[in-house]
């Protein structure tokens, strides 16, 4: 069709009524649009800031512990041991209990049941294990008090509630104690140093925290190396077949397999077909290889089709073998987006439950783990325990144990950051 | 494979015979999954010349020249046929070492690819990895001498510890052809190595070509008619996979024999 003969159109008249409409429903949309993603990230930050502060408020004072003050004549008939001795084996089994007891009695008095700890007879015996001499002679020791003394240290208990857990005889006597000083809050060694214990004012953190160290250490000595060379063959060195293809859609799904599955897994594999022990970190940081691993080489994968093909078409060009290709030019350049992957697998398994109930990690372990075999439980095992647990001192445990865990999971993140901006190059 | 062949029939019997031939290449054809890339192509490379493929895009010029140092390999469904040869030695036989033969078959790519690492590590590289420096002084020696070839060196002298993609295109350009050079191949093949420069780089990469003559067999793929009748001896005219026309440039750009070379150097499609 020739210009000449085509109809005329009427030229356009960009300030019609039509036109201004469109233009103010264009300015409305745009409006909306930026108050709707702005509304989502405001809910998301108030989610947020609920769960830090509702942690937060709860968990800070699990940190800290209640000590009472105790005279205590270290008396050798009290104790059972010959006088002046300075074996440590016979002070090691001397009955402490006994002098626990007599020291309570004379400290504060008849009524001082449920006031001191049950385990700070521990306490005696570690000062007198320290200094041998003290034998014979009295001193002043803190011992932690029971956790109902703690609660009422820290405001926690509510005295004019009708049912609660504190009786008015602990609480008179709490009353008495503060105002004679002989009750102190400070800062819980024990919270940070010790394993689970039944009574919460001995519970501590550590041995779950060392627990999770040890596990995560397996997962990744298995999981990254395993993991970095399955991407690079998979990039670098297999052809496109049927073959590749069904691995990298089962890899694909595997990642997506929910964890539970990979503790059964575990569970089968691990303990009844090798006989690996129970609750073990090796066996634990095995099963969440397996989980970590698809997460690894998927993203090992991605980070290596970025590096762009020239500079493998210079390697090659240069006479490079593609062992050299991949270890001077592709992984370096690929290290990053791999290392970043791994931390955030690595993160996931830090707080994974489910497979290690399967593999009996959730086992009450009183203990600090010394070993990849010994028996041990994980943080986020440890929380799940504690939430389970009726005694009321447990609640600020929990809170505080999910302080450390999420402390844990930036300490995490950061380094992640700090690898990426360390070894990220541009061209 | 015959080594003292005289210059293949049809293709090239108008062209000067070359005494020092240094690749030859005989009915080479070239698949990708299956589709036929490269038709029959027979030709020798001249040890003196820098040669120019020439032709319209997709006419298998470029193919062809990654099968010279067996970069088609890295290709997957890639499959090449017919015999190619450096000094009388079959480059696809089970003798060939495909690591050696690219040390001595150097490339130049058509985008400015050094390595995101120094302009001196840049290269050193080769070097280092075939073992040709005896040591530091040594190494160093190789790069001030490949990077003065290159004609890079008084630009960079002063900051070889810098990225080398920190330099500019042309820049480039030229330290990958002093890492080609770095190795001290026996042939460099450049892929359009200025087509993604400016006019004044262009320039400069020419130049260097003609400097380099004579040292090096020089294989250059171009789409610039012009730039092939200014740097190169020897021209083949490659179209649909097939090669047309191989002789003298000055006999290809005056006196084409072929219809169809005549119709592309004019201008008449391409």
């Amino acid at each position: 069709m020739s210009s000449a003969t085509a109809p005329l159109r009427a030229p356009t008249d960009w300030n019609s009524a039509a036109m201004q409409a469109r233009i103010r429903n264009r300015y409305r949309s745009e409006r909306l649009f930026r108050l709707a993603g702005l509304a989502a990230l405001a809910l998301a930050g108030l989610f947020l800031a609920f769960l830090l502060v509702s942690i937060g408020s709860k968990g800070l004072t699990g940190f800290q512990r209640t000590d009472v003050k105790l005279t205590v004549a270290f008396d050798p008939a009290v104790l059972g041991v010959p006088a002046g001795t300075r074996q440590p084996a016979v002070l090691q089994s001397a009955n402490y209990q006994q002098l626990l007891d007599a020291a309570v009695a004379a400290s504060i008095g008849p009524d001082a049941d449920g006031i001191v700890s049950e385990g700070a007879w521990l306490k005696l015996r570690d000062a007198l294990t320290e200094n041998p001499a003290l034998l014979g002679m009295r001193a002043d020791l803190w011992v932690p008090a029971t956790s109902d003394v703690d609660l009422l240290a820290k405001g926690i208990v509510d005295r004019e509630a009708e049912m609660r857990s504190v009786s008015d005889r602990v609480i008179r006597e709490y009353d008495r104690l503060q105002a004679a000083g002989v009750l102190r809050t400070g800062l819980n060694t024990t919270f940070l140093s010790m394993a689970d214990s039944t009574d919460p004012e001995l519970a501590g953190i550590w041995g779950a925290a060392k627990g999770s160290l040890l596990t995560l250490f397996v997962t990744l000595l298995i999981s990254f190396p395993v993991g970095v060379l399955a991407a690079i063959y998979l990039e670098e060195y297999a052809t496109r077949n049927r073959f590749t293809d069904i691995i990298e859609v089962s890899i694909n799904n595997l990642a997506a397999v929910p964890s539970i599955i990979f503790g059964l897994l575990g569970l089968a594999v691990f303990l009844n077909f090798f006989g690996m022990s129970r609750s073990a970190p090796l066996v634990g940081g095995l099963t969440l290889a397996l989980m970590t691993l698809p997460v690894i080489v998927i993203s090992g994968r991605i980070a290596i089709k970025s590096v762009p093909p020239s500079i493998r078409d210079a390697a090659l060009g240069v006479g490079a073998s593609p062992v050299q290709v991949v270890f001077h030019h592709v992984l370096p350049l690929a290290l990053p987006g791999i290392l970043t992957g791994t931390i955030i697998g690595m993160a996931r398994a830090l707080g994974e439950t489910a497979p290690l109930l399967m593999i009996g990690m959730r086992a009450f372990v009183a203990d600090v783990p010394s070993g990849l075999a010994n028996p041990a439980t994980v943080l986020p095992v440890q929380i799940f325990l504690w939430s389970d647990d009726v005694q009321r001192g447990f609640v600020e445990k929990t809170s505080a144990a999910i302080i450390v865990l999420l402390v844990f999971l930036m300490l995490m993140n950061g380094i992640a950051i700090y690898l990426r901006n360390k070894f990220e190059r541009r061209w | 494979m015959a080594l003292s062949a005289p210059v293949s029939a049809a293709s090239s019997q108008h062209a000067t015979p070359d005494a020092t031939v240094k690749m030859t290449a005989r009915n080479v054809n070239v698949f990708y999954s299956g589709k036929q890339a490269v038709k029959d192509v027979s030709i020798d490379i001249g040890q003196e010349n820098v040669t120019a493929f020439i032709g319209p895009s997709g006419c298998g010029k470029s193919t062809f020249l990654r099968c010279l140092n067996r970069m088609n390999d890295t290709i997957d469904g890639a499959k090449v046929t017919g015999d190619i040869a450096i000094d009388g030695e079959d480059i696809y036989g089970a003798q060939m070492d495909v690591v050696q033969l690219r040390a001595r078959v150097g490339m130049v790519f058509q985008k400015p690819n050094p390595f995101p690492k120094s302009i001196y590590e840049n290269v050193a590289y080769g070097p280092r990895i075939h073992g040709l420096a005896r040591s530091k002084v040594d190494l160093d020696e190789i790069v001030t001498t490949s990077l003065q070839r290159a004609g890079l060196w008084d630009e960079v002298k002063d900051r070889l510890a810098d990225s080398g993609t920190a330099l500019s295109g042309g820049q480039q350009q030229r330290l990958c052809i002093a890492r080609a050079i770095a190795v001290d191949p026996e042939v460099v093949l450049m892929d359009e190595p200025a087509s993604a420069l400016d006019p004044i780089a262009t320039a400069r990469i020419e130049e260097l070509i003609d400097d380099l003559r004579g040292r090096y067999a020089i294989v250059i793929v171009t789409h610039n008619m012009q730039q092939a009748a200014r740097v190169s001896q020897k021209t083949a005219f490659f179209h649909l996979g097939t090669l047309v026309e191989y002789g003298d440039t000055s006999d290809i750009f005056t006196n084409p024999r072929e219809t169809r070379t005549k119709d592309y150097i004019t201008g008449r499609y391409g």
